[in-house]
């Protein structure tokens, strides 16, 4: 029997001891910055990348944040529920004003919140073009659906009778008395939450949700005619 | 009077200039974000000075190309200027910049002054950082995020600092009590990838200590104050300046050395 190489032995020991340090490491981090970037719930700026590109683009450094004249914007610490370092609003408390010269997107260095994904065709900043969310009504509990006679969110939207337009129904409830029912069209809704922060019951029942969260998908399988006009009785040269 | 003075100068000077850069970065910032001041804002992972220069962290820079970030030329060019600043410098970002490092040479202090020699909790080798600066690339590039901007305490404290802390004070107090009581010079001088990135790109750095054999008494004192001894293995042995990537250039060394043996200098490195 040959005689054992020890030095070499405890060389590939202490490799071994080495790489079972960071495996063990790295999953417990990855693990942490997986679950810490999993945020289905939170509404970023105008002009964000989608999710997942957003993520791996911005770098934490708050220049939209300092940018926001509303102070709508806040930048995610440990304990928010929300990726750190990254920014969001919270509409109920400070909703998006939908500034015109968009100076948080403009103030971004990496681009994750992206300008030229709100300027049209002849190069002017456009923030209606702004997708942060989409506005989801709780008819439930809307006071509005219910036949009483309330439209601030319809007031308050920035795209009204685009955005939010007034549905007239016939209230069966009394028989003689019209509802005036709010609905969103999400092609126009920029998701600012400016209804959601108008909203006057106690917890808002209209409220704004990231797109992807409150928008569905027909499919490809699907020949569909085009989408109901909801604003055709709408003047189209407004706003 | 005038002697005391001199002797404060002499022994503190950098140390002193230090906490200024130090805590008067932290200042600005959080002016920028409280006050609306313009000098300087953002925090240290991207900040515009004045308005109209850019700047950008590298290492964070780089977790987001490998995440698959199309980041723009704006923060690229940032990242660039900060890569050739601490290129020529060193490693100075440790020790003139990072707001961490207030923490942990605030835990090696107490060490000091309350004596404490007992030997480490547990034995990190000081080449673990190399090792979680390849964690970095690799889990950026799986997970397509920039994981230590998720974890960086020194993101959490400038951040923190000018955004509101949340619950980061318990991770910054956290890393304190590590290096006080568990490892000495832990998080800095073991674990820490973004020092451990600047460390490798310090190679052909322009500003080093230098050492002058003949006037060196062996007395230690330098050995005591560096958060990185390892690089002072030239002391007492032979003439040169310290090349060892890990020196954090904070001249710590310089100011309490009485007998004229470390200086600052300017030039390429050289040993004999």
């Amino acid at each position: 029997m040959g005689k054992i190489d020890k030095t070499r032995r405890r060389m590939i020991f202490r490799t071994l001891q080495g790489a079972t340090l960071v495996a063990v490491g790295g999953t417990f981090w990855a693990g942490f910055v997986k679950e810490n970037a999993q945020a289905d719930l939170v509404l970023r700026p105008p002009g964000a990348l989608p999710e997942k590109d957003f993520l791996a683009t911005c770098i934490h450094c708050g220049l939209c944040v300092e940018a926001c004249p509303y102070d709508t914007l806040r930048l995610g610490a440990y304990g928010e529920n929300v990726p750190v370092g990254t920014p969001y609003f919270i509409p109920r408390d400070v909703p998006c004003y939908l500034c015109e010269d968009i100076p948080c997107t403009a103030a971004c260095p990496t681009g994750a919140l992206d300008l030229l994904s709100l300027t049209d065709e002849e190069g002017e900043l456009d923030v209606s073009k702004s997708r942060m969310g989409v506005a989801v009504i709780d008819y439930n509990n809307c006071i509005a659906n219910r036949g009483l006679r309330c439209d601030a969110c319809v007031r308050a939207c920035p795209y009204i009778e685009k955005a939010i337009f007034v549905d007239t129904r016939r209230n069966p409830r009394t028989g003689k008395h019209a509802m005036l029912v709010p609905v969103v069209d999400a092609d126009y809704c920029t998701g600012c939450g400016l209804c959601e922060k108008a909203c006057v019951t106690d917890k808002p029942t209209i409220f704004v949700l990231p797109r992807d969260v409150a928008l569905g998908s027909t499919g490809l399988h699907y020949e569909l005619p085009p989408p109901p006009n909801f604003n055709e009785e709408a003047p189209s040269d407004e706003i | 009077m005038k002697s005391k003075i001199a002797y404060l100068y002499k022994h503190y000077r950098f140390l002193a200039a230090r906490r200024i850069v130090q805590l008067g970065l932290l200042f600005l910032f959080m002016a920028g974000n409280a006050w609306g001041w313009h000098i300087l804002t953002g925090d240290l992972s991207s900040s515009r000075v004045f308005d109209t220069i850019t700047l950008t962290d590298p290492l964070a820079t780089l977790q987001l190309l490998l995440a698959g970030g199309k980041v723009a030329s704006e923060a690229l060019l940032g990242a660039l200027i900060i890569f050739v600043v601490y290129a020529v410098l060193g490693r100075a970002f440790c020790s003139w910049i990072c707001p961490v490092n207030l923490i942990t040479d605030l835990a090696d202090w107490t060490r000091r002054v309350l004596g404490f020699q007992e030997p480490p909790l547990m034995y990190l080798n000081r080449n673990l950082r190399y090792w979680v600066l390849g964690l970095v690339f690799v889990l950026s590039l799986l997970l397509s995020l920039p994981v230590f901007e998720f974890i960086s305490p020194i993101a959490a404290l400038s951040r923190g600092a000018v955004f509101g802390m949340g619950m980061g004070w318990a991770y910054l107090t956290a890393i304190f009590f590590f290096d006080l009581f568990i490892v000495k010079h832990g998080y800095c001088g073991h674990i820490c990838p973004l020092g451990a990135f600047y460390s490798l790109i310090s190679r052909f750095r322009l500003v080093r200590v230098r050492h002058v054999k003949d006037n060196c008494t062996n007395c230690g004192l330098c050995f005591n104050v560096c958060p990185e001894p390892h690089v002072l293995s030239l002391v007492g042995k032979h003439d040169g300046t310290v090349n060892i990537p890990e020196c954090t250039n904070c001249f710590r060394c310089v100011e309490v050395c009485d007998d004229d043996a470390l200086f600052f200098s300017l030039g390429k490195g050289w040993s004999e």
